[in-house]
């Protein structure tokens, strides 16, 4: 698939990640585009999670570059960072990470309330379209820890839709759920790309859900990027690591 | 275990089971052998099982072999027992590399490193603590509507009965104490000037700070502790919320209103429990006792009191949220933290209220 958009909507070159000592990525080079599912996989521990952390400052680069918009974000103040940045982007957690004090409707509202001053209806209506698009919409009054592990995410999604973010990140959003939930998210994901036009970001590992879902991929493996493309020029890239990795469904 | 295991011509055999079960006793007479011969060869023609353990045990025992043989042999390896020794063989795993003793010196030498660096993120975190502070009197963005309430009966309100239970005994205690001494001296009198004094300067604020902060500053480390190994502090930078302003600052200006109201409250109760003991032990009047609990005070003892009470409750705040937002590892983490929280509060509470009687003496 030829991309739509020539600029990359995120650019990180060179990228050095470490913890202590010891390198987790090592020379990371990126281009995220517009409209398309991007999706960051290889096995466990090779640092998906990391770059996904690093490229939003969750965990400070070591060294290299990171673009937003054609805008470097290593060398911004936290208020440009979240003015920037920030407030045009959705992250949904690998748990969810959703406030465990408070509601699922307090939860969502975090955001709106932080970040605008719309009135309370307009408010609760947005935090009912959101639980709806998710297929949540008996949860409004409920506690996270009275939902499943599949409610949390779509909850922690409708959260991170909330402000109708334009880059949706997603941490292993399949990993821990059964294979009709994980579709059904995988679905959302696709209906949000097509219809509201926006660049998701995912980790993951699940195969099925790499299939449905992927325009583009970036395969890691022990801290280095071994590709960056299409999924079909990743199967066709004779490379072993990611022709043992797409094998191993066949097995 | 004469049976299993047998010496002929520089060559040992076993036979029968060599499992997690056989292994010391097998081992046992391996070493035997080892005092009088050196065996080459270890023959398991006849050994009918393995597991694990055997496997590692017959490799330990080539590598005992090759100490003084240049080559050591396992011969009679079973058809049935090869896929055993393969997957349980150690041969090809890396050996671990040996971790460097670290001398004494280095060891306190990167203790004092870490403690240093510890105490800078602290300052920076106070400092960080105390901006919001100030800039969240005048603009209650990125603080939750009802956060200050809900805070304020969270350390204040539900901290009434512990505090005042406490207070009691304490006032009981410090005047049936004192008593015992000032009627062998016939100075009933001034076991109110005792307590008053001793209350308002020193045990009231800096028993409400201990129950404070063994109270509140734990539940604030495991709180914000717990929030940062469920990944919901990242989750609030990610809505571009400071986590400082949203989930500390509520409990700072909270804390920072209920603490001297706390310690009020310890003063009076401590003073009600040490009124028991003028009035029933020393035959005091209450009214004596309560005028001379009063007159005894200056502004001085008042302020004092109340500085500290305030003093207090930041530094448990702001060490309570230290060691929540500097948790590594989960729910262990979690609960090092709560602990690690409530020793650094008490000690600082303990160290300061020190410093201040040195201060104001």
């Amino acid at each position: 698939m030829k991309s739509i958009n020539n600029n990359p909507i995120i650019k990180v070159d060179n990228l050095v990640a470490k913890y202590g000592p010891k390198i987790i990525l090592q020379d990371i080079t990126v281009d995220i585009y517009p409209n398309e599912v991007t999706v960051i996989l290889g096995g466990s521990g090779c640092g998906k999670t990391t770059l996904l952390k690093n490229i939003l400052r969750l965990i400070e680069p070591y060294s290299g570059s990171i673009k937003f918009w054609n805008e470097e974000v290593t060398t911004m103040d936290e208020y440009q960072f979240n003015e920037k940045v920030l407030n045009r982007i959705g992250m949904l957690f690998q748990a969810g990470a959703l406030l465990n004090s408070i509601s699922v409707k307090e939860n969502i509202s975090v955001p709106l309330e932080q970040h605008t001053k719309l009135p309370e209806d307009i408010m609760e209506r947005i935090i009912r379209t959101k639980l709806h698009l998710v297929n949540l919409d008996h949860a409004l009054e409920l506690l996270p820890s009275e939902l499943s592990g599949g409610m949390k995410k779509r909850a922690a999604l409708a959260r991170a839709l909330v402000l109708d973010p334009d880059i949706l990140f997603c941490d292993e959003p399949s990993a821990g759920l059964d294979p009709l939930t994980s579709l059904a998210l995988d679905e959302l994901i696709l209906n949000l790309k097509h219809q509201l036009n926006m660049t998701i970001i995912v980790v993951t590992h699940e195969l099925a859900s790499i299939n449905r879902i992927a325009d583009k991929i970036i395969f890691l493996d022990n801290g280095r990027m071994l590709f960056a493309g299409t999924l079909e020029a990743a199967k066709a890239s004779g490379i072993k690591a990611i022709d043992t990795f797409f094998n191993a469904e066949n097995h | 275990m004469k049976d299993t295991v047998k010496y002929l011509d520089n060559s040992i055999f076993l036979s029968g089971e060599i499992n997690i079960k056989s292994v010391p006793d097998i081992s046992e007479a391996i070493d035997a052998i080892f005092k009088k011969e050196k065996p080459i060869t270890v023959d398991i023609s006849d050994v009918t099982y393995l597991d694990s353990a055997g496997v590692a045990f017959l490799e330990s025992l080539l590598d005992k072999i090759k100490t003084y043989s240049k080559a050591a042999f396992l011969q009679g390896v079973p058809e049935a027992l090869k896929p055993i020794l393969k997957t349980f063989s150690s041969q090809d795993i890396p050996l671990k590399e040996s971790i460097p003793k670290v001398g004494l010196f280095e060891y306190i030498g990167s203790k004092v490193v870490d403690t240093a660096e510890a105490f800078h993120q602290l300052l920076i975190m106070a400092a960080d603590v105390f901006y919001w502070a100030f800039v969240g009197l005048f603009n209650r963005k990125g603080q939750r509507k009802g956060s200050f309430a809900q805070q304020g009966v969270n350390l204040g309100v539900d901290a009434l009965p512990v505090v005042g239970l406490l207070s009691l005994i304490i006032g009981f205690i410090l005047s049936l104490q004192s008593a015992a001494q000032l009627r062998n001296f016939g100075a009933n009198v001034f076991i109110a000037d005792l307590l008053s004094i001793s209350l308002v300067r020193e045990m009231g604020p800096m028993m409400t700070a201990i129950i404070v902060a063994g109270r509140s500053g734990s539940s604030i480390a495991s709180e914000i502790a717990s929030m940062q190994v469920s990944e919901e502090i990242d989750a609030l930078r990610m809505m571009a919320i400071n986590p400082i302003r949203y989930v500390v600052i509520p409990k700072f200006h909270a804390i920072s209103v209920v603490m001297p109201m706390l310690v009020a409250f310890s003063i009076l109760i401590g003073m009600i429990g040490g009124l028991i003991i003028a009035v029933g032990y020393l035959g005091l009047s209450v009214q004596t006792f309560v005028s001379r609990s009063i007159d005894i005070l200056i502004m001085k003892d008042i302020i004092v009191s109340f500085t500290k009470s305030i003093f207090f409750a930041w530094i448990i705040v702001i060490i309570g949220s230290y060691y929540g937002f500097s948790v590594k590892g989960g729910a262990e983490g979690v609960g090092k933290a709560t602990t690690n929280s409530v020793v650094a509060s008490i000690f600082a509470v303990i160290f300061f209220d020190a410093v201040f009687s040195l201060l104001y003496l």
